[in-house]
């Protein structure tokens, strides 16, 4: 790495997923010195992981591959990846970061052709498919990863397949010894983007979603919808690869509920109503099981298109509890408000609509900020120049995300723009 | 009661949610609920019930304050607590219940020959009496609840059970009559009468 030349007017962002990548699009196409740091071995981050946006229903491959080009246009920026900030000192105009970076063991050499892959045997769970199948382990993260780059997993480090890797690769492209890279940059402006992560929903109890293979959450069925997915775009049972046709949506799964997450969400009523299309292009049936459906502004018309398909009903209840049957059916219980009937009824699968929560625990900031009850960062004048973005300060749609960006954006260029009046 | 329960119909008239948030224990709470359901399908008896408790605090809302306060709901919680703990706004839905059931008392609404009710009736005698429970004596009005031909029934069917307990010394029939009570029973008389006087008082005031 070494040569990252990084002063007091450049601006680091933190985060490679839609959010950070807005933001450091648009803040280097404004001519200003930008840093672009990702966790993980690619950018995309979980945009990239869904099948489709609401409320176009377009593939979000086609967005990023916008955005990759508008990063590879620009000399302002610099992308490193399996990088994480450590620590941050300093004051606004006037930041020095640590930086962890992690060994990917495969140098800029590589042409991704993925002699590598073939060569090993060992498998580990595909993180881009949320563990619903296993990958090699040395890999590429997605058919849209950026850089076109192959990882090896360092759990296959020592092993005699770390070698198979090394000696398949025609153009030396591997380094086994590749070690952990520290490195300091001086920085004006930090945006903070490392976004969401999906709620655990396992901690939901009487849902069963550790006990029950039949219930998934939203995030894996937009993978079991995605052709490059684990299913190959089928939405099989997980119990028995049975195709799905009877499928229930269970509503602030984890959301609005003060055991859980206090605040709504926001996403997943959209993202339910997207999921129930996906259904119907496949001739199933969905129901949707909810407190209430908060689909506002032009969304709404969405909602109403939904509605008016027959394939798909909605149940106004908060399922109390779900059982299985002996044939691995789930069967949801509850009462609805609409006539408080009481309800068993059966079902091929159960997705539950889980929430956002921040990434990062509160406790786990590299840098004082202010942090709300929800563990999103708050805007506040103490922050100095560390400005959130993104899902990092609430729970957002991509749309409001980028939005949000944007505006995270200009307001790292005044900083900078001052530093660089004062230095002149 | 009744007397009391005309004027507090009266002045809380058309605003019945605002006469449970006056003077149920805990009933605050009633307006905090979304309507989502978890509390009406997470309970074990709630098939058995006139009203769910979800249904219950709409009722309130709405106004049925007759049929709210006759209604057996609230005197068929088992207090399994399943509700609370899976309530998403963390309403402390078996209090309200049981606030709601002692202000139904109170009004003299509560349906008289609702069996939870009575027993609960017969149970604080019992134990007021003498500070301490009398298991045997309880037991018996237990059994001649619905009545005294019923309750011979119910004792004869259950003879070889007592014949065995007898044996075994789990059952004395002179504890009955010589109920042994704690010490300090007047005392015990004296603080329930003075509880009762401060929480009559302070419902007097409350809607004076």
């Amino acid at each position: 790495m070494g040569d990252v030349i990084a002063t007091n007017q450049t601006i680091l962002v933190v985060g490679g997923g839609i959010s950070g990548i807005s933001a450091a699009i648009e803040a280097a196409e404004c001519g200003k010195q930008v840093i672009l740091l990702e966790k993980s071995p690619s950018l995309g981050g979980r945009v990239s992981q869904l099948h489709k946006y609401f409320p176009k229903l377009c593939f979000p491959s086609c967005g990023i591959e916008i955005n990759l080009r508008r990063i590879k246009a620009n000399k302002n920026l610099r992308v490193i990846t399996m990088a994480e900030v450590a620590k941050v000192t300093g004051d606004a105009g006037n930041y020095s970061v640590e930086v962890k970076i992690a060994p990917r063991f495969v140098n800029e050499k590589c042409t991704a052709c993925g002699d590598c892959s073939n060569a090993v045997e060992s498998e580990f769970d595909d993180e881009f498919n949320y563990g619903l199948k296993q990958r090699k382990g040395a890999y590429l993260v997605s058919n849209m990863a950026y850089p076109q780059r192959y990882v090896i997993d360092p759990r296959m480090i020592g092993s005699e397949d770390a070698n198979k890797a090394k000696d398949a690769c025609k153009v030396g492209a591997i380094d086994l010894q590749m070690q952990e890279e520290s490195l300091t940059i001086n920085v004006g402006a930090i945006i903070w983007a490392t976004g969401w992560k999906p709620y655990d929903a396992k901690k939901i109890q009487p849902y069963g979603y550790d006990r029950f293979a039949n219930v998934v959450t939203n995030v894996e069925f937009e993978r079991m919808a995605d052709a490059f997915g684990p299913t190959g775009g089928k939405i099989l049972r997980p119990s028995d690869g049975k195709e799905a046709k009877n499928i229930a949506f269970i509503q602030c799964a984890g959301s609005r509920d003060e055991n859980h997450l206090k605040h709504c969400s926001r996403i997943c009523c959209m993202a339910s109503l997207k999921q129930t299309t996906y259904v119907s292009e496949r001739e199933g049936k969905s129901t949707v099981y909810y407190i209430d459906i908060r689909a506002i502004d032009r969304i709404d018309d969405f909602y109403q298109k939904v509605q008016a398909d027959e394939n798909v009903s909605f149940i106004k209840s908060k399922v109390a509890n779900i059982i299985e049957d002996k044939d691995g059916n789930p069967i949801l219980k509850g009462v609805d408000t609409e006539g408080y009937n009481r309800y068993e009824n059966q079902h091929d699968l159960v997705v539950l609509a889980t929430g956002m929560e921040p990434s990062i625990p509160a406790d786990a900031f590299p840098m004082d900020i202010k942090i709300n009850e929800e563990g999103f960062i708050e805007a506040d004048e103490s922050n100095g120049a560390i400005f959130a973005a993104g899902c990092s300060s609430d729970a957002l749609d991509v749309n409001r995300a980028v939005q949000q960006a944007t505006g995270a954006a200009l307001r790292a260029i005044q900083v900078v723009n001052k530093v660089a009046g004062m230095e002149g | 009661m009744s007397n009391g329960n005309t004027a507090l119909a009266e002045k809380y008239r058309n605003n019945f949610l605002q006469e449970v948030i006056a003077n149920v224990e805990e009933g605050e709470w009633v307006r905090m609920c979304m309507q989502c359901g978890v509390c009406a399908g997470s309970c074990p008896l709630g098939n058995a019930w006139a009203h769910t408790p979800q249904e219950i605090f709409m009722m309130i809302r709405a106004g049925k304050r007759e049929e709210v306060l006759t209604s057996d709901s609230m005197w068929m919680c088992t207090s399994c607590y399943n509700c609370i703990v899976r309530c998403p706004r963390k309403l402390p839905i078996t209090h309200i219940m049981h606030g709601l059931a002692h202000y139904a008392e109170r009004m003299g609404l509560a349906p008289k020959n609702q069996p939870t009710r009575k027993f609960a009736l017969e149970f604080w005698k019992n134990l007021t009496k003498t500070g301490r429970v009398n298991e045997t004596s309880l037991g018996v009005k237990l059994y001649f609840i619905d009545g005294f031909v019923s309750g011979i029934k119910k004792g004869l069917a259950a003879l070889p059970l007592g014949l065995r307990m007898f044996k075994t010394k789990r059952l004395d029939p002179m504890a009955m009559i010589s109920s042994s009570g704690c010490k300090g029973k007047g005392d015990i008389h004296k603080i329930l009468a003075k509880a009762k006087a401060i929480e009559d008082a302070k419902f007097q005031s409350k809607n004076a």
